[in-house]
């Protein structure tokens, strides 16, 4: 599939938010964000479950009105704008919505029929967009008995249809294995080399590693940092990280005995991390003390081990 | 591939009428041989409560006479009455139990609105679908009522868009009801309530025949100006009460229809 990639014209950001607010009730789910993405760009979210990130997509989707702050999605007014907006954006979402009295094909023809898409355009891109995220040959089925990772690629498929200029995927591969993710994966990465903007949420570190440009870390619905993958690691980790696992109850009573190796010390309740510039030579050190854990993993740094620095709490609990 | 040149144009931004009627076509696609099966279910309905009420207890009551003074068989009487039912009752079943299994269960709507489809066209689509369904119900009860000289062939073709009417009025008024209710156990009690303006709309007996206050209750119940309005159609006496029954109607569809909207968009745009 060739993407029709469009300069989107005399708009700067495809998404501009100063100060976004979204509250319900009492409690503020997204709490004063700022957030540009431009054109061409994948642009992620990450944050753990209830950092605001699915409220922040439902308003960039025009399905959920501010309560407060400017947005603006390419260039309009979502509470002006709403359909207009909407008929140049993707949307995926997080529970898959497709249609079950459905089969695979008329879940893609139907839908376009939403964009005013003629029906014969509708049945070609229908058949295209299917090869693409490899339903072809359950162009015929009902969408019930298709695996999860399957709805999921129909529902992206799906998200297509319009050939939108931005394209939102909240947690496009939670609930999903292994390989079913990586499939996803792949075929967002096409997506993404074709030049379509991308906005996706996510919690899983590995998610935005592979796919994110450029991301921002929200927790309790602000975001703490900005910047591309490799930067946020530079700024707010070492190197390498050495993982202890201790044979006791109480991982903490090794912190003590650490001090000195590495910059910094997190204490898990399973594991002790060692932020360290050389990982081997810090492992080296604590045996050196005589200290000997029951598992030890020298790795990279990770977006994991930012959020973990920047908020203190591992990313999936 | 896809066509470079085209987009721009494809996505266009069109109209409401566009995109209520896609919402529509969603349930031509959808319909399948089960589904007919069902709305075969509801044309038979209205048919088997003619047979067994208004020709079968008919033939012990044998006429009736209406408040004008005229006096016609008790079948005659009862058949419109089945008819403005049967197009409360084909309206009520698309908009409440599969309108809001669609909202709710199948969450279709949600998938619907990241579309350019605003709430109010899948108010007005859905309405739409089961208007298509209703008079296909319609048609065919009066085709029933001709051939049993029940009514005459101009009378029935004049009642047709009269039961459109019910259905549309009914159909925005289940679409309201489907956006207040909690779950699928309040599903009884609109059961209940649909069942009770059945027995009492002046379907089975005049309501001149209750006391007076009750008269006036049942005056003000909307099956009462449906079965009022297609009877007055089928038995050729259209007087000023029908004006009424038909502002009566128009008035329930309009303030329903934006009540259904606006509290579709209060759930589902959050």
């Amino acid at each position: 599939m060739s993407y029709p990639f469009r300069r989107v014209e005399g708009v700067n950001s495809l998404i501009h938010a100063r100060g976004l607010v979204k509250r319900f009730g009492d409690f503020t789910a997204v709490d004063g964000i700022d957030v540009d993405v431009q054109a061409g760009e994948a642009f992620g979210f990450l944050g753990p479950n209830g950092a605001g990130k699915s409220s922040t997509m439902r308003m960039i989707g025009c399905v959920s009105p501010p309560t407060g702050g400017v947005l603006r999605i390419l260039g309009m007014d979502p509470r002006r704008d709403g359909p207009r907006i909407r008929a140049r954006l993707g949307v995926c979402p997080q529970l898959d919505n497709l249609d079950p009295e459905l089969t695979v094909l008329e879940n893609l023809t139907t839908y376009a029929r939403f964009f005013g898409i003629p029906r014969k355009v509708a049945r070609a891109r229908a058949a295209e967009l299917l090869d693409f995220v490899q339903l072809g040959e359950r162009a015929g089925s009902k969408v019930e008995p298709l695996s999860g990772g399957m709805k999921r690629r129909l529902t992206i498929a799906r998200a297509l249809v319009n050939e939108p200029d931005l394209v939102l995927l909240d947690e496009p591969t939670t609930g999903l294995d292994p390989q079913a993710r990586h499939l996803v994966w792949e075929r967002l990465f096409r997506l993404k080399q074709q030049g379509v903007t991308l906005v996706l949420t996510t919690h899983y570190m590995d998610e935005a590693e592979q796919l994110c440009d450029r991301l921002v870390v929200m927790d309790g619905g602000r975001i703490v940092a900005e910047g591309s993958p490799r930067a946020l690691i530079d700024t707010h980790s070492t190197r390498e990280v050495v993982e202890l696992r201790f044979a006791t109850d109480d991982q903490g009573t090794y912190a003590g005995k650490l001090e000195g190796i590495g910059e910094r010390i997190e204490v898990l309740p399973d594991r002790v991390l060692l932020y360290v510039s050389d990982g081997d030579g810090a492992l080296a050190e604590v045996h050196r003390r005589s200290l000997s854990p029951a598992g030890s993993l020298v790795r990279r740094s990770s977006l994991e081990d930012v959020f973990l620095h920047l908020t203190g709490r591992t990313l999936v609990d | 591939m896809l066509t470079l040149a085209l987009p721009r144009r494809l996505v266009s931004f069109e109209g409401m009428g566009r995109r209520s009627a896609a919402v529509a076509e969603r349930n031509v696609a959808a319909l399948k041989t089960a589904y007919w099966l069902v709305m075969l279910g509801g044309l038979l309905e209205p048919v088997l409560y003619l047979f067994s009420i208004g020709v079968g207890v008919g033939a012990l009551i044998g006429e009736i006479p209406l408040p004008s003074g005229r006096v016609v068989s008790y079948a005659e009487f009862v058949a419109p009455a089945m008819l403005a039912s049967s197009a409360m009752s084909g309206a009520l079943s698309e908009t409440t139990f599969n309108f809001f299994g669609k909202m709710k269960f199948m969450r279709l709507y949600e998938g619907m609105l990241a579309t350019p489809v605003r709430p109010i066209e899948i108010a007005l689509g859905e309405l739409a679908w089961a208007m298509a369904r209703g008079g296909i119900y319609s048609a065919a009860f009066l085709v029933i009522m001709v051939a049993m000289d029940l009514t005459t062939p101009a009378r029935a073709l004049v009642s047709f868009p009269a039961t459109m009417l019910v259905g549309f009025a009914f159909g925005a008024l289940g679409m309201t009801i489907s956006t207040l209710i909690r779950g699928w156990q309040d599903f009884d009690m609109i059961g209940a309530g649909q069942f009770a303006l059945f027995l009492f709309s002046g379907t089975f007996v005049p309501a001149t025949a209750y006391p007076e206050v009750l008269r006036w209750v049942v005056e003000v119940t909307p099956l009462y100006r449906a079965v009022d309005l297609i009877r007055g159609i089928s038995l050729g006496s259209v007087g000023v009460t029908q004006l009424v029954d038909v502002l009566y109607l128009l008035a329930m569809l309009a303030v329903c229809l934006v009540v259904a909207g606006r509290r579709m968009e209060r759930l589902l745009c959050k």
